[in-house]
């Protein structure tokens, strides 16, 4: 017979390791898929892991691909450290790119050093009021935030689509669902001439120092880690619920929105029905993978960027769908929450024998 | 305005096609959330059933083999699920997250060489009475069987889980396992059934879009509908019935901005589109304001996850 038991306490390096064994583990699994679709399988894993990173411009596209995904897990790590469960980052990522991109086009023959931060600054609030929304529904109505937040993907991905097509169309763009360029002045600067990687990556960094000190070094944070922890605990020390579950909501649209803002005046620079391959749901592969610890989330960022790279160049090289990269997005999850199971608990081999409760 | 009375009667039997998948994907992912276990990975395991089930057909050239297989497939990758979340007692969200993405990449690897394929025809029941009857012909007759299927599970569903006493079981377990346990009854196991079921459910519904209502593999060709039966089942406040009646309404919509495009109605499509979403949060919140209210309709332990100490 088996028995489960929870474990009594938990050794911090293994609980850091854990996710490089899900990363192993994917790996392995990987090859067999590809194995089994008739592909070599270290040579798969290579065009899809190898080459990508293996010039200057992959490695610029890496941080391009990180940079967004490292500000919403670090936005969401809030909510989910304190049992939150937002999982509409996709939607605030959307609502700040375009309340963003309405400023940018409002400036778009205007130019002056005041027009980003404007725009920045008017995309972490779109971002913010828009995560407000299942907070406030939570807060008073007691409704489940997995399901608004959720429901209000679609909403704002819709209102994209509309003003893309509408209202917000580019006059001489032939009826492209698109908008205007924004001006010189409404973009981010690029670092380096000739690579796409933008000031948008130092957002990110700021963000994740910022991040750190508050869950660590702050009261505040005190009392979100106690909150995920128990909840019963939290009211009982007296720590106000609800300004919690609004202010992280608030901190995670913030996140959401930056990280739209800076797809559109970064690499984008137009709005579009397309400004996010789904970084807002992949986010959430990535807020666990780093533990929703900060300096994690920068780690599990880059190795996430480099499954939607490694997809775009198994697309070029095996033909392979541009989805894969999603086969392996959604088994590194799920191998790090199983591997979590091992974390939590001890397996107890008790012989065949019966035995009582 | 003059409306021809056979296209009001094609116009209802389209709006009650394009409902089917939605309902048989809700109604599968209800069960599922009555004994508990909230599975976000209804649109992964749906568009697995879509390709599975196209695969299937073009290899063995049998639709009853492709339509059986769709479900084993839905059913497998629910299994993943199940025992992710049953066994090894991980996060729901997360772990149905993934079953998404998961399920959305794995089908498009799989679907890589179906691309573009013609698929085939599917027998239609009651082709004559279609012609023969106004109005009610096309919009009861001239269906797949799924069709027809479709429309009696939610029926099925209710009576199963207000009649009978595995029905009972199922609620008894997602309102309170802890109790249900104290009972004799073995949690795990009926969670573990009501997750197959809905995996199978939504791996049929899958391939109700790739072999008869599209018939073809298009990359992501469930296009969020799983969302949208997950949103139902919630609109609906886990009642079988009004899942009906919900997906008649989405589906209508999706079918509607279709025609209002053709007649040249200014309401922007997209905002159409947006309704049952918008719709489904205030459905929310008219439900949960009133803890009695939320109680009586949601089930309890939804969502959590159950361990019990041995």
């Amino acid at each position: 017979m088996i028995k489960i038991e929870r474990r009594d306490e938990t050794s911090n390096i293994i609980y850091f390791l854990t996710p490089v064994l899900a990363i192993f583990l994917t790996l392995i699994t990987g090859a067999i898929i590809f194995y089994l679709l008739g592909f070599k399988p270290l040579e798969a894993l290579k065009f899809f892991f190898i080459t990508p990173i293996s010039d200057l411009y992959g490695l610029s596209e890496l941080l391009v691909k990180a940079t967004p995904l490292c500000l919403i897990a670090i936005g969401l790590s809030f909510c989910f450290k304190s049992n939150n469960w937002n999982i509409g980052a996709e939607g605030q990522l959307t609502f700040g790119g375009i309340v963003g991109g309405g400023v940018a086009l409002l400036f778009y023959n205007h130019q002056g050093f005041y027009v980003l931060p404007l725009i920045i600054l008017a995309g972490a609030i779109g971002g913010m009021v828009f995560a407000m929304i299942p907070a406030i529904l939570k807060i008073y109505f007691n409704t489940n935030e997995i399901l608004v937040s959720l429901m209000l993907v679609y909403v704002s991905k819709l209102l994209l689509d509309y003003l893309v097509v509408g209202p917000w169309s580019n006059p001489e763009g032939f009826n492209f669902p698109e908008t205007r360029q924004f001006s010189d002045s409404a973009r981010l600067p690029i670092l380096f001439e000739g690579l796409r990687i933008h000031t948008g990556i130092f957002i990110a960094l700021i963000s994740v120092f910022l991040a750190w000190v508050v869950l660590f070094k702050t009261y505040l944070g005190f009392q979100i880690k106690v909150s995920g922890l128990s909840l019963k605990t939290a009211k009982y020390a007296g720590f106000k619920g609800k300004t919690m579950i609004l202010l992280v909501f608030m901190v995670s649209g913030a996140c959401a929105g930056l990280a739209g803002v800076g797809e559109i005046t970064g690499p984008i620079g137009q709005l579009h029905r397309m400004i996010s391959p789904e970084y807002g749901f992949t986010a959430i592969i990535v807020a666990f993978l780093g533990r929703l610890n900060p300096i994690g989330i920068v780690f599990a960022s880059l190795i996430v960027a480099l499954t939607y790279l490694g997809a775009e160049t198994a697309q070029i090289f095996l033909q392979v769908p541009k989805y894969t990269g999603q086969v392996f997005q959604g088994m590194i999850l799920f191998f790090l929450l199983a591997s979590d199971f091992l974390l939590f608990f001890r397996i107890k081999f008790l012989g065949f024998k019966k035995y009582e409760y | 305005m003059n409306i021809d009375i056979n296209f009001l009667g094609v116009l209802i039997g389209a709006i009650m096609a394009s409902s089917v998948p939605l309902i048989l994907a809700a109604s599968g992912e209800l069960i599922t959330e009555r004994s508990g276990v909230l599975n976000l990975g209804v649109e992964g395991m749906m568009i697995i059933g879509a390709i599975s089930g196209f695969a299937l057909m073009i290899i063995t050239d049998n639709l009853f083999l492709a339509i059986i297989g769709s479900m084993l497939s839905g059913l497998l990758l629910s299994f993943i699920f199940g025992f992710l979340t049953q066994s090894l007692l991980t996060n729901h969200v997360a772990t149905g997250l993934a079953l998404t993405i998961f399920g959305i990449g794995l089908s498009a690897m799989i679907g890589k060489d179906f691309v573009g394929i013609p698929g085939k025809e599917f027998p239609l029941l009651f082709v004559n009475l279609k012609e023969a009857i106004p109005l009610f012909g096309p919009i009861f007759f001239g269906h797949s069987i799924v069709f027809y299927f479709a429309f009696l599970l939610p029926f099925g569903t209710n009576y199963f889980l207000k009649k009978t006493k595995i029905g009972l079981i199922v609620r008894a377990v997602g309102d309170s396992p802890v109790s249900a346990a104290n009972q004799g009854i073995n949690v795990l196991l009926v969670r573990y059934c009501c997750i197959l079921y809905g995996g199978a459910m939504c791996g049929l519904g899958g391939a109700y879009l790739s072999l008869i209502y599209t018939p073809q593999w298009i990359e992501n060709m469930t296009a969020g509908r799983g969302w949208i039966a997950l949103a139902l089942v919630v609109f609906a406040t886990w009642s079988p019935l009004k899942v009906l009646v919900g997906a008649i309404i989405f589906g209508g919509i999706t079918i509607l901005q279709l025609h209002m495009q053709a007649m040249g109605i200014r309401i922007p499509v997209q905002f159409l589109s947006a309704l049952p979403y918008i719709m489904t949060i205030v459905v929310l919140v008219i439900i949960s304001r009133d803890s009695r209210k939320i109680k009586l309709n949601t089930p309890t332990s939804l969502g959590q996850i159950f361990y019990k100490e041995k």
